[in-house]
């Protein structure tokens, strides 16, 4: 598995790469268009996540120690509940209203402030990068809904819990990745003043 | 997804919850002070901070959560050879785009200089 | 799957007639059967490619283009680059001979993910069967590379269809790079150690890595490129900021190494063909071992190599080139080991082995006309030439191709259970050697004489090396349809081969041919070293 998760952070990594690279070369426009970010949002999101990774190790170590099949389900839930919540927050409250700003690229765009170019490409990488990431998360509520269906059909034993493990795995780099995102979309150029 | 993983069928290290509860208020408190720090001027060191505790975070993570603190030397090896590999991709691609700009002086050896003492 | 089963008889049930009909081959977990499966897909993909490359070697043989509009050619070069690069060369030996041979080397009864291993087949083939759509209803412009901003600006033709092809039979690669690694790591036989397993594992787990370790960013890179094109939004548009190059970079972070995924499962073949041979010992095992890993690793920081010219900042021009001479160190360890375990070898000139000789000798010419490209100054006047097709050629097809069509003739007899006639294939191993030379070494002349690539028409000067060229493309395309009657002729009526018809060590030989279902009738325990054969011939080396 974490095989797997190397070639992950390649396949984000490739993107990162990318960003790094526009960001010296356009430095005004990136932080121009990191303004337009709601980063109270985009804060509540990273708490959200790191909640659901916390339940996403409860459930593991409840596997890992026997517990009942309930406490098990009962933090994968909660697990799914936390990932949905940042998806809908997302939705509702950052793409929702950056669709009505006019500033999605390609699909709806009105922006005609400073650095214009600069800030269209930067919020190609906001939605590029957040859509992979949304696109991860989605694929994760599935893995987690089939580990719910596993757990209640009394597959996992103290001895036996590899899948809880892997896609446990998965999920934390899911929320590495948005760590990552968090500090370089919203957060790098500065919020103070004048920045 | 595949069904067994390298390290299906043994009994992995379980981890007190004091630890995950410990990591996650460390995690809670460096997304707020990640935060905090963006809305004070800093010049170009709000950079470096925020890039430092999201890596931060992302050690606590990687080794709590992900339990890699408890993995075998050849899981870590894995998790370093990723890492590795963003950092070729990102350096070697950098060493082109942020030198395109520089002078050129046709002085033989003499343009070495300026980029040598550039190191150190 | 019939594990536990009595023991099959010499002649009795094995892999292929376990069961019959569609259904058990294209359900089937059995990594022997999938092996198969690739070995048919991608001989329709190098048919299609050849033909491809035919008709531009027609093409060329007058100066004004015999055959096509300039716009039907670039599509024609397209299409051979694209299906030969990501849908034969990548794929060939690895998901083949290295599906088949894995398990049966290492002393296992399958591949560690089975179903997934099946996936990785059925994805390969949805990106090739787009790919061929693509090819087909219209075809590509861009060359294999797809750089932008043509190919994201400018050209009307399929680009975004065949990148998600490629995008897909990315994922393909990914999981079949993932399941070598896990199964050679985790599925040895016992007392099959790191140091007793063949060189061919070795170049199997190297490719492996580099399939992991790269296939991302292709995949990111070339996702990014749709995007752009569907979107209009811009990231590799100069026109707003956007930087063609940094496609260049992620591309070749890529594809550069990917040109070792093509070379080193030839390498491990060529490293058996030369040992079982030779009747000797390999010379310099964990050498030759350690440079396949070596030349992984080194892969991936020499890219900017094929952005000489292209605007690239000089600074990281000079990096570059310095890293990439480092490539040729571990290369020519392998070329000296091979020669010296020749020497003093019993040799014997069977089919596999004349395939392998042809590979060191022409892998040897394209490595060191690489280190001229790998020099700045004498780059900036071969770059964009045909000495670079030349070079890649060598490499490629004298090299990948050339191990491919060893490897195939080698192990043939343990995948079917039937001998081919030597004598044909002799000959036709002699035709593709002939025919090979004839084609490319008059691109060297040609490229050093400033013929650029990729173009439809060429001044009359240079009309006599161009016929030359395209006459050896004839004789090759015999040359590998030869193999291709005989081969499958024994399929039915070919000579039944026996466990070992070569002599030759290696677990794989140990078992029936073909292989029962579960590969071995109990796991084999390893208790010697690689290539442990009798010393033959002298006593020195």
């Amino acid at each position: 598995m974490w095989v797997f998760l190397v070639t992950e952070i390649l396949f984000f990594g490739g993107m990162f790469t990318a960003y790094t690279i526009y960001r010296a070369l356009h430095y005004e426009s990136f932080v121009t268009g990191s303004h337009l970010l709601k980063v109270k949002f985009g804060a509540t999101n990273t708490y959200v996540l790191i909640c659901s990774s916390l339940t996403m190790a409860l459930a593991i170590r409840s596997a890992q120690t026997g517990k009942r099949k309930g406490q098990i389900i009962f933090w994968l839930i909660l697990t799914m509940i936390f990932g949905a919540l940042f998806l809908g927050l997302k939705l509702r409250f950052e793409w929702y209203f950056d669709y009505l700003e006019g500033i999605i690229p390609g699909v709806s765009w009105a922006y005609s402030g400073a650095h214009a170019p600069g800030v269209k490409m930067f919020m190609c990488f906001y939605f590029f990068m957040t859509g992979l990431h949304a696109l991860h998360m989605i694929v994760g509520l599935g893995i987690l809904t089939a580990l719910v269906i596993m757990t209640a059909r009394n597959r996992f034993s103290p001895q036996y819990y590899a899948p809880l493990e892997i896609s446990g795995l998965y999920w934390h780099f899911v929320d590495i990745v948005w760590i990552f995102l968090f500090a370089l979309l919203y957060l790098i150029g500065g919020r103070y003043p004048g920045s | 997804m595949s069904e067994h993983s390298e390290q299906s069928g043994h009994v992995g290290h379980v981890v007190p919850v004091s630890t995950y509860i410990i990591v996650f208020i460390l995690l809670m408190m460096g997304t707020a002070l990640t935060t905090g720090v963006a809305y004070i001027d800093l010049g170009r060191w709000n950079t470096v901070v925020a890039l430092t505790i999201a890596v931060t975070k992302m050690m606590l993570v990687v080794l709590f959560f992900m339990h890699a603190k408890y993995a075998t030397g050849l899981t870590r090896v894995v998790i370093l050879a990723g890492f590795f590999w963003l950092g070729i991709m990102i350096t070697l691609s950098c060493s082109d785009e942020l030198t395109r700009t520089w002078e050129i002086v046709p002085q033989g050896w003499n343009m070495i200089v300026p980029f040598v003492s550039r190191l150190f | 799957m019939s594990t536990g089963q009595e023991i099959p008889a010499e002649s009795g049930v094995n892999y292929l007639n376990a069961n019959y009909g569609i259904k058990s081959w294209l359900l089937t977990f059995d990594h022997k059967r999938i092996g198969l499966l690739y070995l048919v897909s991608i001989t329709i993909m190098f048919i299609v490619g050849g033909m491809a490359a035919v008709l531009m070697r027609l093409h060329l043989v007058e100066p004004q283009g015999a055959l096509f509009e300039p716009e039907t050619y670039n599509k024609m070069f397209s299409t051979h680059g694209i299906i030969m690069v990501f849908f034969f060369l990548v794929p060939s030996i690895p998901a083949t001979l290295g599906n088949f041979l894995i398990p049966l080397m290492i002393g296992a009864r399958d591949v560690a993910f089975p179903k997934l291993n099946l996936l990785s087949w059925y994805v390969f083939i949805t990106g090739a069967a787009l790919a061929l759509f693509a090819t087909l209803s219209g075809g590509v412009d861009t060359g294999w590379t797809f750089y932008p901003p043509y190919s994201s600006l400018y050209s009307h033709s399929n680009v975004t269809v065949v990148a998600l092809g490629v995008f897909i039979a990315g994922f393909s690669s990914i999981l079949t790079g993932l399941n070598f690694i896990v199964t050679i790591h985790k599925m040895r036989a016992p007392g099959m150690t790191w140091f007793r397993l063949p060189l061919f594992i070795w170049a199997m787990y190297a490719t492996s890595l580099i399939f992991v370790l790269g296939t991302p960013v292709i995949a990111i890179t070339v996702f990014l490129l749709g995007l752009e094109r569907v979107l209009h939004v811009g990231i590799f548009d100069p026109s707003v900021g956007g930087d063609p190059l940094l496609f260049q970079h992620l591309f070749w972070f890529y594809s550069h190494p990917a040109v070792y995924i093509m070379i080193l499962p030839g390498m491990g073949v060529v490293s058996e063909l030369v040992t079982a041979f030779s009747r000797k010992k390999i010379f310099g095992y964990s050498f030759v071992a350690f440079s396949s890993l070596s030349i992984a690793v080194i892969s991936f920081v020499v890219w900017g190599h094929h952005m000489f010219v292209t605007g690239q900042s000089i600074y990281a021009g000079l990096v570059f080139s310095v890293l990439s001479f480092l490539v040729a160190i571990p290369s020519a360890v392998k070329v000296f080991n091979w020669t010296a375990t020749l020497y003093r070898g019993s040799i014997s000139y069977q089919a596999p082995m004349l395939y392998a000789l042809g590979f060191v000798g022409l892998f040897t010419i394209g490595g060191l006309t690489g280190l001229f490209l790998a020099s700045l100054a004498t780059d900036v006047h071969l770059n964009g030439t045909y000495f670079i097709v030349a070079h890649f050629h060598y490499v490629m097809v004298g090299g990948a191709v050339m191990a491919f069509m060893g490897g195939i003739h080698f192990w043939w007899p343990k995948i079917t259970g039937r001998m081919y006639p030597d004598y044909w294939a002799r000959i036709a191993a002699a035709i593709v050697f002939v025919g090979f030379n004839l084609t490319f070494f008059p691109q060297f002349i040609l490229g050093y004489a400033g013929m650029p690539r990729r173009y439809a028409i060429y001044p009359a000067e240079f009309q006599v090396l161009n016929v030359m060229s395209s006459a050896g493309a004839s004789i090759l395309g015999i040359g590998y349809l030869i193999p291709l009657i005989y081969l499958t002729w024994s399929m039915r009526y070919g000579k039944p081969a026996g466990r070992n018809p070569w002599g030759a060590k290696g677990l794989e030989w140990t078992t029936l041919s073909p292989p029962p279902t579960e590969n071995f009738e109990e796991i084999p325990i390893v208790t010697e070293d690689a290539y442990n054969y009798p010393v033959a011939g002298g006593t020195r080396v």
